[in-house]
């Protein structure tokens, strides 16, 4: 199968300090991708590299085939107008009516009359069953709904890449099924390619297709859902099953214990 | 203590290289603006909306300021002018204090601290909730689309502003020294209309709130497009905006009079 997204020898840093170390990643067209690690481990560096917004120190980003790190600001912007982003918390411009969040990227890019324009608007928002709440303001919305909105937007110009960045942060249950049927169901409806940064495992195990596994700012493991559900690896299964102690142990290296209880050489 | 000194020099080096490279970076931003200013002017109702937030929304301080400043002025001048029996002269006075220095610079000072902070808290706000972020991503450039129309908002806003303190501000005057103290309307006006002249006095008034609306603006926006995505970084932001555009605006209202009035 063709891929849509490819990630050769990766190497990335802020300043000296290495963030991304020698990633090798594909993403295959029509598939939904997940990136799962612990928070600060690189997995939305990853995804803004994916996106152009950072380039990488050395190695490849290709996206359709376009050699990202590459591109003047034109072509990144040409190529991101195939690309949508839904970010942590929505990021709805605030001072647009939730219409005007979905219509925004049509409005900016194509030259459609305004009346195609609310007809296409109004099919992205029964899309993520928001249709009703067209008339209302980013601050009016719950966090689920806002995530909906988001979504609808991104798909306002139904593009073939959408980057999810950590979709279910702070959703209560039934957001978060919602939110997650949607992105696969979407994802299938519109033959997109969807790759989701998170470290929600339950709820994303269930609509992905493949999994990379990070940590530390490198690719630990890969697989399908099932195959990290069974997985002995002991990083994966700690984080997995959420177990307290593990290869990453539940105390923060530091001194030891009895010395800062002032009990000077007693037990540690 | 050769260690302090010396740790006491790096310092001090880091602070100037920082201020020189955040010169440097406000320099390139306030170029890009301009360079990137075709939207504001291709699709003027972004701009007309933000002449609305910046200047329409400012009317109200600009105005019961005007009109307070303006009053004081008529009473100073008048209890000055009455001591050399030239109190007639008052009008004169007061448009000149106000077209040369009083309506563009506090007119300025107000902006900046009611716009200008408004529009650094806005940018901030839109980065730290990643608004900036998604607009990039969607392929849309937040210069062109979010600052370019703010900046010529700001900038087309402050010299209406600045002709509008002043106007009131003669008012203010002419109310007190004409209605309350009983100064001869005809003296008043026709000294005035004598004395001030259109390209001395208020085409300079006209320059200089044009060169403090730019210094202003580009201020704000920048402090904002700058400012760490933190509820400390949007505050800090918002006051450096009111500080630094304060300094600004005297700063260089000193260099454009010496130019303009002193002949330097």
């Amino acid at each position: 199968m063709e891929n849509l997204v490819e990630i050769k020898d990766v190497n990335f840093s802020y300043d000296v300090r290495p963030v991304l170390k020698r990633i090798n990643m594909t993403v295959p067209r029509g598939k939904v991708v997940c990136i799962m690690g612990l928070s600060g481990c690189g997995k939305t560096t990853l995804l803004r590299l994916i996106g152009g917004a950072l380039r990488p120190t050395s190695g490849e980003v290709r996206v359709a085939g376009t050699l990202m790190n590459d591109l003047d600001q034109d072509g990144l912007y040409e190529m991101r107008r195939k690309m949508g982003m839904l970010f942590q918390f929505g990021a709805l411009f605030t001072d647009l009516s939730v219409f005007d969040n979905v219509a925004f990227q049509m409005r900016e890019h194509t030259d459609l009359p305004e009346d195609m324009i609310h007809d296409l608007v109004m099919m992205k928002l029964n899309a993520v069953g928001l249709r009703g709440a067209q008339h209302m303001m980013p601050a009016e919305l719950s966090g689920g709904m806002a995530r909906r909105v988001a979504l609808a937007r991104v798909l306002a110009l139904d593009p073939m890449l959408i980057m999810y960045d950590e979709p279910f942060t702070g959703l209560d249950p039934i957001s978060m099924g919602v939110i997650s049927e949607l992105i696969r169901q979407l994802n299938a409806a519109l033959g997109a390619t969807s790759i989701i940064v998170t470290h929600d495992v339950q709820e994303t195990l269930k609509i992905v297709d493949y999994v990379y596994f990070m940590s530390d700012g490198a690719v630990v493991t890969a697989g399908t859902p099932d195959e990290i559900r069974n997985s002995t690896a002991p990083f994966v299964h700690q984080f997995v099953w959420g177990e307290m102690d593990g290869p990453l142990p539940f105390h923060y290296p530091g001194s030891a214990y009895a010395a800062d209880l002032g009990l000077g050489d007693a037990r540690a | 203590m050769p260690e302090r000194l010396v740790s006491g020099l790096r310092g001090i080096g880091h602070r100037v290289v920082d201020g020189i490279w955040r010169l440097g970076y406000a320099s390139r931003f306030f170029l890009l603006t301009l360079l990137r200013s075709t939207t504001a002017f291709r699709r003027f109702g972004l701009t007309v909306r933000e002449i609305y937030f910046t200047g329409v929304l400012s009317l109200i301080i600009i105005i019961v300021s005007g009109l307070f400043v303006g009053m004081v002025l008529g009473l100073q001048g008048y209890e000055t002018l009455q001591k050399y029996g030239s109190s007639e002269a008052v009008g004169t006075l007061v448009a000149l204090s106000l077209t040369r220095e009083l309506g563009p610079v506090v007119a300025a000072l107000l902006f900046a601290s009611r716009a200008g902070s408004a529009m650094t808290a806005e940018i901030g706000l839109m980065k730290a909730t990643e608004q900036i972020s998604a607009m990039e991503m969607m392929a849309v450039d937040p210069i062109a689309r979010v600052i370019g129309p703010r900046f010529w908002g700001g900038v087309i806003s402050m010299p209406l502003l600045a002709a509008m303190f002043s106007a009131v501000g003669v008012f203010g005057g002419y109310l007190i020294t004409v209605v309350v103290i009983g100064v001869d309307a005809g003296a008043f006006w026709s000294q005035m209309q004598s004395a001030v002249d259109f390209r001395q006095d208020i085409v300079n008034g006209v320059i200089k709130s044009v060169v403090f609306g730019i210094a202003v603006t580009a201020i704000a926006l920048f402090e904002g497009y700058d400012a760490p995505p933190t509820a400390e970084g949007v505050s800090g932001a918002t006051t450096r905006t009111v500080v630094t555009s304060s300094l600004a605006i005297l700063g260089l209202d000193f260099v454009l009079t010496a130019f303009m009035f002193t002949g330097i």
